[in-house]
């Protein structure tokens, strides 16, 4: 399934020794493990092995209290989410978080806030250079609507759609970012059968297209295995396995952790 | 006919005022979802320092130096007191559900209530802004004649019951008609007759709703306000940051409570009762919108007219105090309804 246009490139983050904790609650232990540009990397474990805690380090809103995360050879302890968004890292959220009120179109624009660069009086006067940012930007937000295929929806506000256009919004918010680091935790739970196969085609396309490098939590095995480069295997908070899909697959840490351990 | 309009207007100008206490209401609405119950205690708060800074300091005229001098350190004030408000109250209940936030609004209205009057103390204070409260007439207003009523009237002292503010009071205008009988006052009962001050504070809160409007509604922080209400791990995943959004937001409505603080406080007389001016910025809510400045001014307009024409026309039939009342029905009516309000974001719910 890897293309042959892909280049896979160095290391583009690296986390070394995290320690997160909520009260006397470990989520993750000691963790290592790193994302190279353009890869598709998969995070993959058993219910509540620290998955969704991982990429909340990553983007900043879970503080480890321990080790260092090294984004584009920067190490640092942790992240600020806006600052991490305003370094390239996108994310999409296991339990849809969308503007509910707003538009497909508004939902998306959001994510090209931080492109924007006219100071406030002019855009509240909608004067010249301002006016020319907002229609680029719209440009991009088209073009993003046009790839995801949801144009028929670009009005609509988004609580009313359904679940996996609703997944698909996000998707696209966060692609108007210009992520260099696409987050993607569990974009394809609680679809059917023809919407993970759309939602896996654009998870490739993005991954091809524009270089993204993608790093997703998903529980669909067959799905994981088909599109990542590199899986990396959380139980209880530990790493127990990181390797190539084959790999991992015949890992004995990995079955005994999916599949029990007879005592 | 003239009889009506000057009512109408009256009415209309009034409305401006409600508006004006509704909008600071609108801001924080808007960007966090929740009613800021602390709205009340901030525009007391805002009246109560202006007043007793230009006591402390020493202003002669209304518009002098020293006049100007304390509004910009009222401001400054204000502008701390929201900065405070997100560092202390906001900042730790981000991702809390909505009820924790407003329960905050809650406790931050008992604390900038007894900060406010444990510093300055809890006198009635009288505040003058030097802007005259006698009638003008609308129509040689137009005409270019010289507008000002030839009877003064009797000033308004601070007026206990902030529920019903009389300003624009309609009961003494009527009594200047009937009492003159100078030739002049042909002029003035063909004429319709509103308050100065009325006037200015409509200006004022015109000018102070198009400044916001425009920021809010054009510029990025309009979208991000969106954002931030809607989602709050969302707004901060698209890099959207939340502490900066809110702190401008609450700057914002201490900015609101600055001037309605002043504008209702030169009307009230500066005292405790002010904070509860909130209770008449409610029905404005409720038909506006919570989420719409425009709607605040369109509900504020609405809630002024039609309580000023339910009390003089239809109060003398079921024996008055119509004015008190009238709002609330109202805005029970538009829950029925039109819950989201004339304006309001139109409620979606996906079961």
């Amino acid at each position: 399934m890897s293309a042959t246009t892909r280049v896979i490139g160095e290391v583009l983050l690296k986390v070394e020794g995290i320690n997160l904790s909520f009260g006397g609650v470990r989520a993750l232990s000691e963790v290592s493990f790193d994302i190279r540009k353009g890869e598709i990397r998969a995070i993959i474990g058993p219910n509540g092995a620290g998955k969704s805690s991982m990429l909340n380090c990553i983007n900043g809103f879970y503080h480890p209290q321990q080790g260092s995360i090294t984004y584009k050879g920067q190490p640092r302890r942790q992240m600020r989410p806006h600052e991490a968004a305003a370094q390239g890292i996108a994310r999409t959220f296991q339990n849809i978080a969308l503007f509910r009120g707003m538009s497909t179109l508004d939902n998306i624009m959001t994510g090209r806030l931080l492109k924007m660069k006219q100071n406030f009086l002019m855009q509240a006067l909608y004067w010249g250079p301002a006016q020319r940012e907002e229609i680029a930007h719209r440009e991009h937000v088209e073009k993003i609507i046009d790839f995801l295929e949801i144009q028929a929806i670009r009005k609509v506000p988004v609580g009313r759609l359904p679940y996996g256009l609703q997944k698909r919004v996000e998707l696209g918010r966060a692609l108007a970012a210009e992520p260099e680091l696409l987050l993607l935790d569990e974009p394809m739970a609680g679809m059917n059968v023809e919407e993970k196969e759309d939602m896996c085609r654009f998870v490739l396309d993005v991954n091809e297209e524009f270089g993204t490098t993608i790093a997703l939590i998903e529980h669909d095995m067959g799905v994981v295995m088909d599109i990542s480069d590199r899986v990396v295997v959380l139980d209880y908070g530990r790493k127990i396995a990181d390797g190539t899909p084959d790999e991992v697959r015949a890992d004995q840490n990995v079955i005994d952790a999916y599949l029990g351990v007879a005592h | 006919m003239l009889f009506f309009f000057e009512v109408l207007i009256g009415g209309l100008l009034s409305g401006v005022m409600y508006s004006l206490v509704a909008l600071g209401f609108v801001l924080i609405f808007k960007a966090s979802g929740v009613f800021n119950f602390a709205q009340g205690a901030m525009v007391l708060f805002a009246a109560l320092t202006f007043v007793s800074l230009l006591k402390l300091m020493g202003s002669e005229v209304p518009g002098d130096g020293i006049f100007l001098l304390a509004l910009v350190i009222t401001l400054a004030a204000m502008m701390a007191v929201a900065v405070g408000t997100e560092r202390f109250v906001l900042r730790p209940l981000v991702n809390q559900p909505l009820i924790v936030l407003f329960m905050a609004t809650l406790g931050l209205n008992f604390f900038i209530e007894g900060l406010a009057q444990g510093i300055w103390g809890n006198d009635v204070h009288a505040l003058e802004l030097g802007i005259s409260d006698r009638p003008v007439n609308l129509l040689d207003l137009f005409a270019g004649k010289s507008a000002v009523a030839p009877t003064p009237i009797a000033p308004v002292g601070p007026i206990v019951d902030p529920v019903a503010p009389t300003g624009s009071g309609q009961p003494d205008e009527i009594v200047i008609e009937t009492v003159n009988i100078a030739p002049t006052a042909i002029i003035v009962r063909g004429g319709i007759l509103v308050s100065q001050f009325d006037l200015f504070a409509a200006a004022i809160a015109g000018l102070l709703v198009l400044t916001l409007a425009l920021f809010f509604n054009y510029t990025r922080i309009g979208r991000a306000l969106r954002a931030v209400a809607d989602d709050h791990q969302a707004a901060l995943s698209v890099g959207i940051p939340l502490q900066h959004v809110w702190a401008i937001v609450w700057a914002a409505a201490g900015l609101v409570a600055l001037v309605a603080g002043l504008l209702w406080g030169s009307r009230l007389g500066v005292q405790f009762s002010l904070s509860l001016i909130v209770l008449k910025a409610l029905p404005v809510l409720i038909v506006g919108g919570f989420t719409s400045i425009s709607g605040a001014i369109v509900g504020g307009l609405i809630i002024g007219a039609t309580e000023k024409l339910a009390e003089v026309y239809v109060g003398p039939i079921i024996g008055g105090a119509l004015e008190n009342w009238f709002p609330y029905a109202l805005a029970t009516i538009f829950l029925l309804f039109r819950p989201q309000g004339l304006f309001g974001e139109k409620i979606i719910e996906r079961v």
